[in-house]
């Protein structure tokens, strides 16, 4: 046989011993395999794992039992997983709309009207997203405050203006130690957070979409808002269905901002209480790591749900098919 | 060549080090987990086991105490990060207690037991699980006592004994504290429901199981505490500031706030932080009605993994059990000694310049003696976070009581099915 011929290459090439050449390629991209097998694929299996096992993880590994599905029973009939699901969708609703109905045409404006000192006021806006959660919790509960708050002093102050004054509250309002206000807070809170981020997602969007397509429809004689309406938010739509899967898994996810706002000692901590809250008491409160994978499953499911439901209202043209 | 030179060298030398270690002969290391400020015992207590045991070092890691008991959660359940000495709050005896984890001080090679009439008895209580293994050992304990504002209720007109008689007086002090100076009487109703929960409790009742795990929050006990606390609401005595929270300090600082029902150790902290412009102004007096009940306290225990055990006993013993070590404890932290020899020291006499020279150490010493020894259960903790909500839906979406605490005991019962 010829030593040319693609198998005798192969053989060839079986034969010779191994140099550090041929092994160099794995060893550059293991770092990402072995970051993400600890890091990433091991988790999500352990989790799987409990999720079928009872585990308290202050009694060691062999403490595991095996439960079949007995932990999704025991979520899914669980009053406090039904008010988790409640809060969670309120608050993604009540995060979420607003934040892609004030950042849409937030965004058109600055990109329309605003020239000088543009990346000043796209980063006056996108600061909320990258200040720290301790930050935010203090400067917010501050505020917020119910007898020392500023918000409570301004409103206070209000209660004098003719007129304006007979809406105000005759009471300080408790923003985050009442039932009634601190769920509409925290989603206040998180609106105020993700605005600037929405908003750069969609300036970004509108900087990509050709300047000829609003001046010929401006030739045709259209007004501002029929361009918006007509040339601007169809072009967005790939952006739209981008921007609104991130703030749906965000929503779904939603931790931090209820977490440190509202103190899980406090009786009011229920009405803000996410599923990922939720989770997280089962966990680190209960011992109950077993369960609280259980929710972290179903949490997914209906992340995969909404999310395919988002694909299916925006379609193909939503993804840009 | 080069390479495989290098690699063996770079070998060589890692090898090298780890293997000096023990060859050059370095002390042991006892590791103690703990958490501030109960670190600043374990710190202070170096000098005595240094005397004992020059040659073996104590290597304190403290962390943030929801941070700590999450760590040993962590470590626990790996095996692996575990101290020798491992500090408990109270708040977690139970679910440590009941874990398995940790080593039974009451079996050989271990004298615990042979401890048991030098410590409190209620805490001593605290640290036996439910199959009887004394898992942790109490160093620092909480009697419960009322801390009022003696100048704002003066200038009510109302005095100690009223105030104190009947908790119907005490709410009745706080109608007329709110009329005559604006204060609330207490920071959250909340304060005044879990203290209603504990009092008139017996030894050997169990604050919301039975001693057979049966769920007790329909009793009269709940019900009496969830509407006297929802009448302190009613009336607007209370702040609706839960303890630890800004609005809590600062009602505290600003004198907005005239009583709180706490653990004795409350004092340090008024004085070092949160009103140490007040001295003076504040006093200790037993708790209304004459209820008797302790807050807090902290523990240690022994992992089952631990490497040095014998070790970490005699350090654990030295924590909670030297009565030099206790008194040192008690004037580095304000922490109240859980043992009964250093209860006894001639310094609890001594008057508390902050309370305006009251000697309340003699009283809590007193209060101490007459709380319930009360078993833990390892699912307390879930039974205070279903109440807290019961409550919650009784003060806010006017729920009634019967009704909550119906519901409760459903879900106490749902929540603890691994019992």
């Amino acid at each position: 046989m010829d030593a040319t011929t693609p198998a005798a290459l192969v053989a060839a090439r079986k034969r010779r011993p191994l140099r550090a050449r041929d092994v160099a390629p794995y060893v550059f991209v293991s770092p990402f395999f072995i970051l993400f097998a600890v890091f990433g694929l091991f988790p999500l299996l352990f989790s799987a794992w409990l999720a079928v096992h009872e585990w308290d993880p202050a009694e060691g590994l062999k403490a595991m039992h095996f439960v079949g599905l007995e932990n999704f029973r025991f979520v899914l009939t669980d009053p406090w997983f039904h008010r988790a699901v409640g809060n969670t969708l309120w608050l993604s609703v009540a995060t979420a709309l607003p934040q892609h109905l004030v950042a849409l045409p937030l965004a058109a404006f600055v990109h329309e009207k605003i020239r000088r000192g543009r990346d000043l006021v796209v980063g006056a806006y996108f600061v909320p997203y990258i200040t720290s959660s301790v930050a935010i919790a203090l400067i917010f509960s501050t505020l917020l405050s119910r007898d020392y708050g500023a918000v409570n002093a301004l409103l206070a102050e209000l209660t004098r203006v003719p007129l304006l004054g007979s809406f105000m509250p005759d009471h300080p309002i408790d923003w985050l130690g009442d039932a009634h206000y601190a769920k509409p807070t925290v989603a206040f809170v998180v609106f105020w957070r993700y605005l600037g981020w929405n908003t750069v997602l969609y300036l970004s969007a509108l900087q990509t979409i050709s300047p000829e397509l609003n001046e010929a429809a401006t030739l045709d004689g259209a007004s501002p808002v029929r361009r918006f309406f007509h040339v601007t938010v169809p072009l967005l739509r790939p952006m739209i269905y981008f921007a609104v899967t991130l703030s749906i898994i965000g929503s779904l996810q939603l931790f931090e901002e209820p977490f440190i706002l509202v103190d899980i000692e406090q009786g009011v901590s229920q009405s803000v209480m996410t599923l990922a809250i939720f989770m997280y008491r089962l966990a680190f409160g209960e011992g109950d790591f077993g369960a609280a994978s259980a929710v972290s499953w179903l949490v997914f499911a209906l992340i995969v749900a909404l999310a395919w439901l988002n694909a299916r209202l925006f379609g193909r043209e939503g993804r840009g098919e | 060549m080069k390479r495989r030179r290098f690699a063996a060298s770079l070998g060589s030398c890692l090898l090298g080090r780890l293997g000096a270690a023990p060859a050059q002969g370095v002390e042991t290391t006892l590791v103690v987990a703990s958490f501030p400020d109960l670190d600043r015992a374990a710190q202070a207590a170096r000098a005595q086991w240094a005397r004992r045991h020059p040659d073996i070092e104590i290597k304190l890691v403290s962390r943030q105490i929801a941070d700590h008991h999450t760590a040993m959660t962590t470590a626990l359940a790996t095996g692996a990060g575990l101290p020798d000495v491992m500090a408990l709050d109270f708040r977690f005896v139970g679910k440590f207690g009941a874990s398995g984890g940790l080593e039974n001080l009451a079996g050989p090679p271990y004298d615990g037991m042979a401890l048991r009439e030098r410590f409190e008895r209620y805490a001593f209580t605290q640290a036996i699980n439910k199959k009887g293994e004394l898992t942790t050992l109490p160093t620092d304990i909480g009697p419960g006592t009322l801390l009022y504002r003696k100048d704002l209720f003066d200038q009510a007109g109302v005095g100690e004994a009223e105030l104190t008689a009947s908790w119907d007086s005490y709410l009745a002090a706080g109608r007329k504290l709110k009329a005559a100076t604006g204060a609330y009487l207490l920071g959250d109703a909340s304060d005044l429901r879990d203290i209603l929960l504990r009092a008139g409790l017996h030894d050997g009742e169990g604050l919301y199981f039975d001693a057979d795990g049966h769920v007790l929050v329909e009793s009269a006990r709940f019900v009496r505490a969830f509407e006297m606390s929802l009448q302190a609401h009613r009336d607007g005595i209370e702040g609706r500031a839960q303890p630890w929270s800004n609005d809590w300090v600062a009602g505290l600082k600003r004198g907005r706030i005239a009583t709180q029902l706490m653990g004795a150790w409350l004092t340090g902290h008024l004085r070092n932080w949160i009103a140490p412009d007040q001295a003076g102004r504040w006093r200790s007096a037993p708790l209304p009605g004459g209820a008797f009940a302790s807050y807090g306290g902290s523990f240690y225990a022994i992992p089952k993994q631990a490497q040095h055990k014998a070790l970490a006993w005699e350090f654990v013993k030295l924590l909670c059990a030297d009565r030099e070590v206790q008194l040192q404890s008690l004037r580095v932290l304000d922490s109240f000694p859980a043992l009964l020899e250093a209860q006894q020291d001639a310094s609890m006499a001594a008057p508390i310049p902050y309370l305006g020279g009251q000697r309340a150490r003699v009283m809590w010493r007193d209060i101490a003696a007459k709380v319930p020894a009360i078993p833990v259960n390892r699912y307390d903790a879930v039974a205070t976070d279903v109440i807290r909500d019961a409550f919650e839906q009784v003060v806010s979406q006017g729920v009634a009581v019967r009704d909550a605490l119906r519901d409760a005991r459903v879900l106490i019962e749902h929540r603890a099915r691994w019992r």
